[in-house]
C-alpha cells in the first residue's frame, strides 16, 4: 500500500516538473528577448548597485536555525508517538509509560529552549 | 504482457489524476486572486477589477496571459541555474501537498490512484503518514525561497530570503505542535481516518471536542495564527514587506517564474484552509446529519466534496479578511510571537492533550 502511495507521489512530482518545464518553454517561445545593460542590473532603488549582494550576513539567523533543528527533529519522534498512544488503550500501564516518556522528552526540549532564552539568543537585535 | 498493460493503465490513471489536481489548483488560484482583489477593494471602499469580462471575472486570466508573454530577465551576476530552479522548488512542494488532502470521502488523490472501481470509492485508507507528509513536504518550500534570494544577487532579495527563512522555520514548530493534537486524539496520522472520526453533526468536529480538555481548541487557534505566518499573508508578510524590502525574495523575478511563485503562494493559502478544515472542522462531513449524512456510497462522496470545498472557501475568505484588516508586525515581534509565545504554549498544550488522552479518554 505504502509503496504504491509513494509511486503516486513520485508521479505527481514528475508531473509537476514537466508542468514547469512546459510553461517555461511556452513562455520562452512567445516572449520578447531584448536585454540591455540597464535592464540586467539588479534593482537597488534606481541607483547603480554597489558591490555584490553575496556578502556576510547576521549570525542571528544561524542561531535560530540551530534551535529550529532541535524542534524539527523532535517532530519525527512526536508524530509516531501521537499516532500510537491511543493504540495502547487496553494496556493502561503501557499508556502511562508512553505519556511519562513524552513528558521527559518535552522537559529536555524545554530546558534547551529555556537556556537559549536565558542566554538572550531569542532577542532580535 | 497483461501485467504490462495493467501497469500502463495504472500509470495513465495516476497522470490523469495529477492533471485534474493541477487544473483544480490553477482554477482555484485564479479565482482566489480575483476574489482577494474584490474583497480588499470592498474593505477599502473601492471597486476592484470590474472591466475585463463580465464583472471583471477574466481579470486574473488576462494577468496570467500577460505574465506568460513577459520578458524573462536574469540579472547580471545572478546564479543562472539556481535562479531558474528556485520557482520549481517552491511550486512543486505546494503542488505535492495536494496528494493527501481528502477532498471528499475516498477522494484524496492518493486514494483515487488506488481505486479500481466506483464501488471502491471511500473504502480505501489514505496515506498512512498523511499528517507527517504534509508538514514534511510543505517545509521544502523554504529552501526554494532561500535559493531564490541568494541566486538573485540583489540585496533586497537576500534580506527577504533570510527573513523568510527565519520566519518560516520559526512558525513550522507551532504548526507541528498544533497538528499533533488531532493526531493524538484520533490515534492515526491518516487524514481520512481523522475526518471519519469527526462524522456526525458539527459538535463532533475536533474544534468543539472537549475529550482532550481545552487542548483541541487551543491547537486550532495556534494552527490558524502560525498558518497565517507560514503562508506569508499580510500581518506576517515580513519577507516581502513592500515598504521595507521592495518585494523581498522575488524582487528580480519577472514573467513566468514570478507567476510560479505567485501560484505557489496562493496554492499554499488554499492548502492551509484545507488542513484546518480536515483536522478541526470535520473535513468533508456535513455540519448537520440531514444535509447529506444519511446518504451512502457515491452520493455521499459527491456531497462530501461539496462540503469540503464550502468549508475551505469560508476559511479562504477569512484569511483574506484578516489580510486586508491587520497591519504588518515588526520582525522582532514576529520572532517573539513564535519562539516566546506559540512554542511554549504548544509544548504545554501537547502534554495537556497527552494527559487527557492517557487518563481520561482511555477510561
Amino acid at each position: 500500500m505504502l509503496a504504491k502511495d509513494f509511486l503516486t507521489i513520485g508521479i505527481f512530482a514528475l508531473f509537476g516538473i514537466a508542468f514547469i518545464v512546459i510553461t517555461l518553454i511556452a513562455s520562452w517561445a512567445v516572449r520578447p528577448h531584448r536585454p540591455s545593460d540597464a535592464k540586467l542590473s539588479t534593482y537597488e532603488c534606481g541607483e547603480i548597485p554597489i558591490g555584490p549582494a553575496w556578502t556576510q550576513f547576521r549570525v542571528g539567523y544561524y542561531i535560530y536555525a540551530i534551535i529550529f533543528l532541535i524542534f524539527d527533529v523532535e517532530a519525527i519522534f512526536l508524530y509516531p508517538w501521537a499516532a500510537q498512544l491511543l493504540g495502547f488503550k487496553n494496556n493502561h500501564a503501557m499508556m502511562v509509560m508512553g505519556f511519562v516518556d513524552m513528558v521527559i522528552f518535552v522537559a529536555v526540549l524545554s530546558v534547551g529552549l529555556a537556556w537559549a532564552w536565558k542566554k538572550g539568543v531569542l532577542e532580535w537585535k | 504482457m497483461d501485467q504490462l498493460i495493467q501497469l500502463a493503465i495504472e500509470l495513465v490513471k495516476i497522470v490523469v489524476i495529477a492533471v485534474v489536481v493541477l487544473v483544480f489548483m490553477m482554477v482555484a488560484v485564479l479565482y482566489m486572486v480575483l476574489k482577494l482583489r474584490w474583497v480588499i477593494a470592498r474593505i477599502q471602499s473601492r471597486l476592484g477589477p470590474n472591466r475585463t469580462g463580465p464583472w471583471g471575472v477574466l481579470q486574473t486570466v488576462a494577468d496570467a496571459l500577460k505574465l506568460l508573454q513577459k520578458e524573462d530577465i536574469i540579472p547580471c551576476g545572478a546564479d543562472k541555474w539556481l535562479f531558474t530552479i528556485a520557482p520549481a522548488l517552491v511550486f512543486i512542494p505546494a503542488y505535492l501537498v495536494y496528494v493527501v488532502i481528502p477532498f471528499g470521502r475516498g477522494m484524496a488523490p492518493s486514494q483515487l490512484a488506488m481505486t479500481h472501481s466506483l464501488g471502491e470509492i471511500g473504502k480505501l485508507p489514505g496515506l498512512s503518514i498523511g499528517v507527517m507528509y504534509l508538514s514534511a513536504i510543505s517545509s521544502i518550500g523554504v529552501i526554494g525561497i532561500v535559493v531564490a534570494g541568494w541566486a538573485s544577487n540583489n540585496k533586497w532579495s537576500l534580506l527577504g530570503a533570510f527573513r523568510g527563512a527565519s520566519q518560516l522555520i520559526a512558525y513550522e514548530v507551532p504548526i507541528i505542535l498544533a497538528m499533533v493534537v488531532p493526531v493524538l486524539v484520533s490515534g492515526s496520522m491518516d487524514l481520512s481516518a481523522i475526518v471519519d472520526k469527526q462524522a456526525g453533526g458539527f459538535w463532533h468536529w475536533n474544534l468543539f471536542q472537549l475529550q482532550a480538555g481545552p487542548a483541541l481548541p487551543i491547537a486550532f487557534l495556534m494552527l490558524i495564527i502560525a498558518g497565517l505566518a507560514e503562508i506569508n499573508v499580510t500581518p506576517f508578510d515580513i519577507m516581502e514587506a513592500e515598504s521595507e524590502l521592495v518585494a523581498g525574495f522575488n524582487t528580480e523575478y519577472s514573467g513566468m517564474k514570478f507567476a510560479l511563485f505567485f501560484l505557489a503562494e496562493f496554492a499554499a493559502a488554499f492548502t492551509l484552509a484545507a488542513i484546518i478544515t480536515t483536522l478541526f472542522l470535520g473535513g468533508y462531513n456535513p455540519p448537520l446529519a440531514f444535509l447529506g449524512g444519511q446518504l451512502s456510497g457515491l452520493a455521499f462522496s459527491a456531497v462530501s466534496l461539496f462540503w469540503f470545498l464550502a468549508k475551505c472557501w469560508v476559511l479562504v475568505i477569512f484569511i483574506m479578511w484578516v489580510r486586508s484588516t491587520l497591519p504588518r508586525v515588526r520582525v522582532d515581534q514576529l520572532m517573539n510571537l513564535a519562539w516566546k509565545a506559540l512554542i511554549p504554549v504548544g509544548l504545554v498544550n501537547l502534554l495537556l492533550a497527552g494527559a487527557y488522552v492517557t487518563f481520561w479518554m482511555a477510561k
